[in-house]
């Protein structure tokens, strides 16, 4: 059941959704969001990368202020993997009263919208 | 410095906490539900926290009063590698968080699910297995809770309290704190903790803020605050003749430093309280946005670790009541050697109310975790939603009783060890919660069977662990070697990939027995599942007063 069903143009009917897949999504930009997600974490998890005390910022040694630039790449870096992830994935609405059922198991097919 | 009460330090402390007290019994108003007679309502705050009351919430939750005390405490006494690895460890926390935490909101708003263990007993069909997590959960956030009562203990120390020769007087401020606490809580639910945060953080960044300008320059700079570290650090130590600590962490100590940021990201939110504060937000995508604000934390507790070097340039003696050294004190008594008594006393008041935010959250999840898991699984099954709401609220109370039991009857290193170990444990139940989201693949019996061993191993090492300049011969530390690698690194991480291990080759032999996998509740757009999507009904049962009404 992996495959989704493609609808007619327009507004399909809900409870034609088998929600027991996944919604589709764009893989090369999951991706993207996901490369994003590791940098941060490849880079500090890579200890002997940083842990000197040359070049100082000021009197910081490297070690510190290196760390605390992070704070904000992760940061920024967290939130356009978020807007990627927005738009790779488009909302899929899970409505009627029987979508937790895998569609086999649906009951009542001509339920309308909930 | 020690033995005078610092009267107008005092009496900010009082005013303030007087003021978040008001704030917490508030609390049952804000936002006011229909009735506060469910898990969702009580335990979750509705459900219905924006991304606002969710960044100060968890900030608030994860950056508890103990951290604040620990960090700089570790910095001033053993340096960077034990020290500073809070920094790495909450910056890598928020891309993993972003990566799993949306499933798991979702799938949780879908099936209604409180604790990471009503989600393993949907998603794996295994009462064994939901328990499994259930039990570690609650085992890890005791001693959580007991040690935000030694972060109050600290300030009250420093203030000059808890000096009086018979135990009623010595206790008294913290028995007191912690009643209202436990009443507040226990009226409002997660939603007094939501309030008091807002305070908690803006203190706390007011502090810290405050600290980091204005202290450096009292003892000559930045410049004077590294070199005073670098001298302290480099020098032998009279114990063992090794350096007391790392300046910069040195080449053995690369694995050290790395295993503990990421064991320690991996696990933070496998703790009931972190995920208590997740499930309480109102949209998939609260979570997912905060991972990118949250970090504002992170910097924050750079810059207080920092603070624990400043210590050793200002020459800070942190010297307790009872007349030892004890490096826990050495922020409080900082700031009060070098603030004017009313800025120290709102600095008091910060440290004292950031414990009373985690304490909260911590007793209402340890208390849903009990309720939904242990009480509703396996002793009263048709329990109904205001049945749950009533025992969560009780177990609360029980809960914090015995977090103040231990840290006044037991000496509080035994606090200390056991949070060591919670760490250690709670990572365990990563694979059946966070693999769980994405997997069926692995067998219940051998995520059991994983988690038992990883549950061995690192209580195991962990004991093993002596540290001869405290001279303790158990418990000495979170570091041991790593099996293969050969060099020191943190137990969790070992323990977990040990865990890891079992469960694959569990899954592997027991698939090829054909041993029956469990039901599974769960349906892949669950995983995908947004604020506006019904939960789904439960259709076995429609009279089933746990059926939310749509």
């Amino acid at each position: 059941m992996s495959t989704t069903e493609r609808p007619e143009p327009g507004e399909p009917r809900r409870d034609e959704v088998d929600h027991d897949t996944v919604p589709p999504a764009r893989t090369g930009l999951l991706v993207l969001a996901g490369v994003l997600l590791a940098i941060p974490i490849v880079a500090l998890l890579w200890t002997s990368s940083y842990s000197r005390v040359e070049p100082r910022l000021g009197a910081f040694p490297f070690f510190i202020w290196y760390q605390f630039v992070w704070v904000f790449l992760c940061s920024a870096m967290t939130y356009t993997a978020y807007r990627i992830v927005l738009v790779a994935r488009p909302r899929r609405p899970m409505t009627g009263h029987d979508a937790h059922l895998p569609r086999a198991r649906r009951t009542d097919r001509t339920e309308g919208q909930a | 410095m020690n033995g005078g009460l610092d009267g107008v330090a005092l009496a900010v402390l009082v005013v303030l906490f007087a003021l978040v007290t008001g704030m917490g019994f508030w609390a049952t108003r804000w936002r006011r539900p229909t009735s506060m007679e469910s898990l969702d309502e009580w335990g979750l705050g509705g459900r219905s926290f924006g991304t606002w009351i969710t960044w100060f919430l968890l900030g608030g939750d994860l950056y508890t009063a103990y951290t604040f005390v620990a960090v700089p405490a570790a910095m001033f006494a053993a340096g960077a590698v034990s020290g500073f690895f809070a920094v790495p460890y909450t910056i890598i926390l928020y891309p993993i968080i972003f990566i799993f935490m949306g499933r798991l909101w979702s799938v949780s708003h879908r099936h209604g699910y409180v604790t990471t263990a009503d989600f393993v007993r949907g998603r794996f069909g295994s009462r064994g297995l939901s328990l499994a997590v259930a039990v570690t959960g609650f085992l890890a956030t005791m001693p959580y809770i007991a040690l935000q009562l030694v972060g109050i203990q600290a300030v009250l120390e420093v203030v000059g309290l808890g000096g009086g020769g018979n135990i009623l007087a010595k206790d008294a401020p913290l028995f007191i704190a912690f009643v209202l606490l436990a009443a507040y809580t226990y009226s409002s639910g997660l939603r007094a903790p939501a309030v008091i945060a807002f305070v908690k953080d803006i203190l706390i960044y007011l502090v810290i803020i405050v600290a980091i300008i204005y202290l450096p320059s009292k003892v000559g700079g930045w410049t004077e605050v590294f070199s005073a570290a670098e001298a302290k650090m480099t020098a032998a130590s009279p114990a063992d003749g090794k350096p007391v600590g790392a300046f910069v962490p040195g080449a053995q100590a690369h694995w050290a430093y790395a295993t503990l940021g990421l064991g320690s990201a991996l696990a933070l939110f496998m703790y009931p309280h972190s995920i208590t504060a997740s499930l309480s937000a109102k949209s998939r995508n609260t979570i997912r946005r905060n991972a990118s604000i949250l970090p504002a934390y992170s910097f924050v507790l750079g810059l207080l670790a920092l603070l624990g070097w400043v210590a050793i340039a200002a020459g800070t003696k942190p010297i307790g009541l009872d007349g030892k050294p004890n490096a826990q004190l050495v922020i409080p008594q900082l700031f009060e050697d070098m603030f004017p008594s009313w800025f120290a006393g709102i600095a008091f008041a910060a440290i004292a109310i950031g414990a009373l935010v985690p304490a909260a959250i911590m007793s209402i999840a340890a208390a849903n975790t009990f309720t939904r898991n242990i009480y509703k699984e396996w002793l009263k099954p048709d329990a109904t939603p205001q049945q749950e709401a009533k025992v969560s609220k009780l177990v609360s109370l029980v809960v914090k009783a015995f977090a103040l039991l231990f840290v006044l009857a037991l000496d509080k290193q035994n606090a200390i060890n056991f949070q060591l170990l919670g760490g250690i444990w709670i990572l365990q139940t990563f694979p059946a919660v966070v693999l769980g989201l994405y997997t069926r693949y692995l067998h219940r019996w051998a995520l059991v069977a994983g988690w038992a061993v990883g549950m061995v191993y690192g209580t195991w090492q962990a004991y093993e662990v002596a540290n001869p300049r405290t001279g303790t011969s158990h418990f000495g530390g979170s570091l041991a070697q790593i099996p293969v690698i050969g060099q020191l690194g943190y137990i969790a991480v070992s323990a977990f990939v040990l865990n890891l291990l079992v469960a694959v080759v569990g899954t592997v032999v027991l698939r090829a027995a054909k041993a029956p996998a469990g039901h599974d509740e769960t349906i892949r757009g669950d995983y995908f599942a947004d604020e506006d999507d019904p939960r789904v009904v439960r259709d076995l049962d429609p009279m089933d007063p746990a059926t939310p009404r749509h």
